[in-house]
């Protein structure tokens, strides 16, 4: 499996880290209660199909950025 | 008499250089180009094995990577490797090759006892017999059974094989090189690609090494001289595409060197496996697939001694008939169709072979050193024969097709699953794809070239493939038929796992209706084969007996690796030191040279502890503590995470990952910080000093310096975007050293002399840059031993000067060295949580930490903090402990129990950390308990149920020493 870094280029997924669903907004630093944080760390959909996330080219360039990859495939999407 | 005779001429070999080998012992003789299998039968050896289960005699059934029976040890010692497939071993001078679960001979087994134990020996006999009845009782018998049942022995001895990993790229791989193959590269290598053609064979031609016609001999050899003669075409023989992988990344074995190639588009030209007829006794050595037998005949001119019989349910069996009446063999056909079709009956009569349609085997004997095949049906004649040769129709390869995910799909036509929708990128062509014969082969490998071309946007070259001058292939005819249970004898489904109709049905009938099911149950398709002969024909019966067409019964997962590889290939070089990497303190060299023992902690080799204070660590780290608490010790702390963080809103971005204030830290100041995930559980701990206005210098845990930087990252590239901040690690770029004990400022002042470090210039969490031969160090008045303690850090290269500056210069004060072992006792005694307590799982509270939250401004984890769970009162928390039984011993990892509990179960909780205390000289612990502190002053009991120990301890603050933190301000 390959991911595309921004900055790199594609490279091995054995450099990145995976960073989870980037879907959702985080809530504004100080702000939303128990049930907002909850609701966005605790509450995920599994998508079987175009899944947005975060990714980090950590044994890389370091860069923190998201992708749309199919769950099924690995395909990447535009 | 032998079942075959070696032909006097034809073949592929070179019958000039005779090769000499041993099997059981025995000194035998083949030629080059033989494989293993073929030089067996060429003397005679029919009987290679005992089966799994029933340790049946087995003989060689296959001519390729599908055969379950002929497996073989090969080598012995440190080099020895089990299940290795006869057939696919090309014969080599001096081979030392031994059969595999018989004993003391394949002709003669002892454990053939089984076989008349055979109808109490079903599936899932072992279980319900044994883990039934008596608990534990199959604990006792697993090791008898496993004993008596089983493959080949591991090599029990360190391999001495050298193994290894290489990675590579290519524009088209080619994964076999048959007729597909060898079309799909010639127009892949004339469009100038770089091309890759793998051949598990370690000869090339695939299917077309068992052919005898001289057109496509012709074919065969010019096409590999072209491939051979570009530049970018790697020809890779004797090398198996073990899988294949998201992202076009095939994972290719050729003995033991694994290559990871990067295939920019995958042509699976895999070819098709020959399905076995399943019918009485059709594990009988001498019952082979009919192409099996074409190839011995053709490659290996090997011929059936002088009779055989062809049982089929299509027409591609013919062709192996007509080719061994042709050599003379006097050949029978069971049909069990109807007729064969077109002029199939024809050519049979003029070469004189006797056709008796609608009939099967009803069973297979051997009588007075004869074989006899009992035919029935419409014709019911007992024939004498060498040789029977099967076949129940082809099964397309896809394996490979299947490893990404894609899922196999039923073409009733050729009665076959064949590759469904694959990715982009991957291609599959002729048998390998259900598209048989010959010239199809040839046209449909031309076809998936030139669209793996048109998806890599490259034109093709004029010049198409010239086809060999052959008659039109004829279409393939099957009537598919699957088995079913009989009574006069055993119908193995499974050669390899002994797995016959009955088991099928018996499952059907317990309710393991799902292949999936079916395949656990009965062990069927498991094993080193993996069902290449098995599979199709279960799952067509079970459809039969579950009254569904295939289709809908599907099929089980196919996974790498597609054939037996050892696990010395996997691992290539990654063993021993190379397992994984190793990270070293810039120190390192000097602790070697100073007497220091190693201890792993994460990557990281650290100083364990020193010589100078014994040679056993439960005494030497006790002297080593002695040291720091009444003197001046120095520890290297180089392994902690160290983070530069500056920019204008440094300030504010450190205020909000730590529970506690950063705003308003002065320069010139440290400051000791805890950090939450988002969930309100501790993520990590440590210090962060102001180093100028804008300039921070943050330290971490050793385990979590990794895990804290990505979280800084994340925070500030994906959310937080309108901070100016930059964060950098500096983990390997600076070292850094703690100076420990009540006369350590004594000895900064010797090592420093013109700088002021007095209480008063620089107090409990000071922080000071001074410049000493014109280097930067960073001296911060930080303690992890609860004595007047520094650190000073300073970049990485300079780390072992300046140790050995500071411990020339203390030197009058007796300071010395201590390593990882005190460094992380001295802790213990001052209550320190370390990262056996910062476990993922603990929040502020039940580490006794809650007080350093503030209330006055938002924190990462804050909202999340005060969910439900993590409010329980009854949760496990820090507590101090003291062990009440001076001469007993407290271990680390003891269960906790309240004193009127039972000792069993999980308890109130556990020691996470222990050590002997030199200032109250007995054992304390920091732990883990119900309640916490509300309990303090209770006595309690520590169990270790591995060495059956109890002892009393008692709960205590977690600070043992000075409490007030004099030492500290000192």
């Amino acid at each position: 499996m390959k991911i595309p870094c921004p900055h790199c280029g594609e490279r091995d997924v054995s450099e990145f880290r995976y960073g989870g669903d980037a879907s959702r907004t985080r809530p504004v630093h100080g702000s939303g209660d128990l049930k907002t944080w909850h609701d966005y760390y605790f509450t995920f959909d599994n998508p079987k199909g175009p899944h947005a996330e975060y990714w980090q080219h950590v044994l890389g360039c370091r860069q923190w950025f998201t992708l749309m990859r199919d769950t099924a495939t690995n395909q990447v999407l535009p | 008499m032998s079942a075959f005779k070696r032909l006097g001429e034809g073949g592929r070999l070179d019958r000039s250089k005779a090769l000499s080998f041993t099997f059981d012992g025995a000194r035998l003789s083949g030629y080059a180009g033989d494989t293993l299998a073929s030089a067996l039968l060429a003397n005679g050896k029919l009987i290679v094995g005992r089966s799994f289960k029933y340790h049946r005699p087995r003989g060689i059934v296959a001519a390729g990577v599908e055969e379950p029976n002929a497996l073989v040890t090969l080598g012995a010692g440190a080099t020895q490797e089990p299940n290795s497939i006869s057939t696919m071993i090309a014969l080599a001078e001096g081979l030392e090759t031994r059969s595999q679960n018989a004993w003391p001979s394949p002709r003669f087994d002892v454990m053939a006892v089984n076989s008349l134990l055979s109808p109490f020996l079903g599936a899932g006999f072992y279980y319900k017999t044994f883990m039934g009845p008596l608990k534990r009782s199959w604990m006792w018998y697993e090791p008898l059974i496993r004993n008596a049942a089983g493959l080949g022995v591991a090599n029990p001895e360190k391999s001495s094989t050298r193994y290894d990993t290489t990675y590579g790229f290519c524009d088209v791989l080619v994964v076999g090189s048959g007729a597909t193959g060898l079309s799909a590269a010639l127009v892949a290598a004339r469009a100038g690609l770089r091309v890759v053609m793998a051949e598990q064979d370690f000869a090339w031609g695939g299917g077309l090494l068992s052919q005898s016609n001289e057109a496509l001999e012709y074919w065969r050899t010019a096409a590999l001289a072209e491939l051979r003669a570009c530049p970018d075409v790697r020809l890779l023989a004797s090398t198996t595409v073990q899988g294949i992988y998201d992202g076009e990344q095939a994972v290719l074995q050729t003995g033991p060197r694994l290559e990871i190639l990067r295939a920019r588009t995958i042509v699976v030209a895999t070819g098709a496996i020959e399905r076995p007829l399943v019918f009485p006794n059709n594990d009988r050595p001498g019952v082979m697939l009919a192409s099996a037998v074409r190839t011995y005949l053709n490659r290996f001119a090997l011929a059936p001694s002088s009779r055989a019989v062809v049982l089929t349910n299509n027409d591609t069996a013919y062709q192996t008939a007509f080719e061994l009446a042709e050599r003379g063999v006097a050949v029978t056909v069971a049909e069990l169709r109807a007729s064969p079709t077109g002029d199939l009956l024809a050519k049979a009569a003029q070469l004189g072979i006797a056709i008796f349609p609608r009939t099967g085997v009803a069973d297979v004997v051997e009588e007075k050193g004869e074989r006899l095949v009992r035919l029935a049906g419409r014709h019911s004649v007992t024939i004498g024969c060498d040789v029977l040769a099967m076949s129940g129709g082809w099964n397309p390869i896809v394996h490979l097709t299947s490893h990404t995910g894609s899922k196999p799909v039923y073409d009733e036509k050729i009665a076959a699953f064949v590759p469904g929708i694959l990715p982009k990128g991957m291609f599959a062509a002729g048998s390998g794809a259900g598209q048989f014969g010959i010239l199809t082969a040839i046209r449909d490998g031309e076809r998936v070239a030139l669209a793996a071309l048109k998806a890599l946007d490259v034109a093709a070259a004029k010049k198409s493939v010239d086809l060999p001058a052959l008659r039109e292939d004829r279409e393939y005819a099957i009537d598919p038929v699957w088995g079913e249970a009989s009574r006069t004898g055993k119908c193995f489904v499974d050669f390899q796992n002994d797995v016959t109709t009955m088991d099928v049905q018996s499952a059907h009938q317990e309710g393991f209706h799902s292949v999936e099911h079916l395949k656990r149950y009965t062990t069927l398709g498991m094993g080193t084969d993996q069902g290449k002969t098995s599979n199709i024909n279960a799952i067509g019966m079970m459809a039969a007996l579950r009254g569904l067409d295939i289709a809908a019964t599907g099929t089980t997962t196919f996974r790498p690796p597609f054939s037996p590889l050892t696990i010395g290939a996997i691992a290539g070089r990654s063993v021993g030191a190379h397992f994984r990497p190793v990270r070293r303190s810039p120190m390192h060299r000097w602790h070697e040279q100073n007497g220091a023992v190693f201890i792993e902690a994460g990557l990281w080799k650290r100083a364990w502890y020193y010589r100078w204070a014994g040679d056993a660590p439960e005494t030497a780290y006790i002297q080593e503590m002695q040291l720091v608490r009444s003197g001046v010790g120095i520890a290297d702390v180089s392994t902690l995470g160290k983070i530069d963080v500056q920019g204008p809103d440094a300030g504010e971005f450190l205020n909000r990952v730590y529970v506690n204030g950063f705003a308003k830290l002065p320069v010139g100041k440290a400051r000791y910080g805890v950090m939450l995930n988002d969930d309100g559980v501790v993520l990590d701990d440590g210090t962060t000093s102001r180093i100028s206005e804008q300039l921070y210098y943050m330290t971490t845990t050793t385990a979590q310096a990794g895990e804290v930087m990505s979280w800084l990252e994340y925070l500030l590239q994906c959310h937080w975007t309108d901070l100016d901040v930059h964060v950098a690690s500096l983990t390997d770029e600076w070292g850094g050293m703690a100076v420990s004990g009540p006369k350590s400022r004594q000895a900064l002042e010797l090592a420093f002399p013109q700088d002021d470090l007095s209480n008063e210039t620089l107090p409990y969490m000071g922080v000071k840059d001074i410049v000493f031969d014109g280097v930067t160090v960073r001296v911060l008045r930080l303690s992890f031993s609860g004595e007047l303690a520094y650190e000073v850090h300073c970049p990485a290269r300079y780390a072992t000067s300046l140790w050995e500056h500071i411990l020339r210069a203390a030197e009058p004060l007796g300071i010395k060295p201590y390593g990882l072992e005190a460094l992380a006792s001295l802790r213990i005694e001052k209550g320190h949580v370390a990262g056996l307590e910062l476990d993922h799982r603990n929040t502020l509270d039940d580490l006794g930490l809650g007080k350093l939250a503030s209330t006055t401004k938002p924190y990462v984890g804050q909202a999340l903090r005060f969910r439900e769970t993590l409010q329980e009162p009854l949760r496990w928390s820090l507590v101090g402990l003291e062990l009440l039984e001076p001469e007993k011993k407290l271990r680390g990892a003891s269960i906790l129990f309240a004193a009127s509990d039972a000792i069993k179960g999980h308890g109130r909780g556990y020691v996470t950390s222990v050590t002997w205390s030199v200032e109250l000289q007995k054992f304390i612990a920091l732990g883990l308990y119900q309640g916490g502190l509300k309990h303090e002053g209770e006595e309690i009991i520590a169990a270790f149920p591995l060495k059956n120990e109890h002892v009393r301890l008692k709960i205590v603050s977690p600070h043992f020493i000075d409490k007030a933190g004099v030492r500290l301000h000192a």
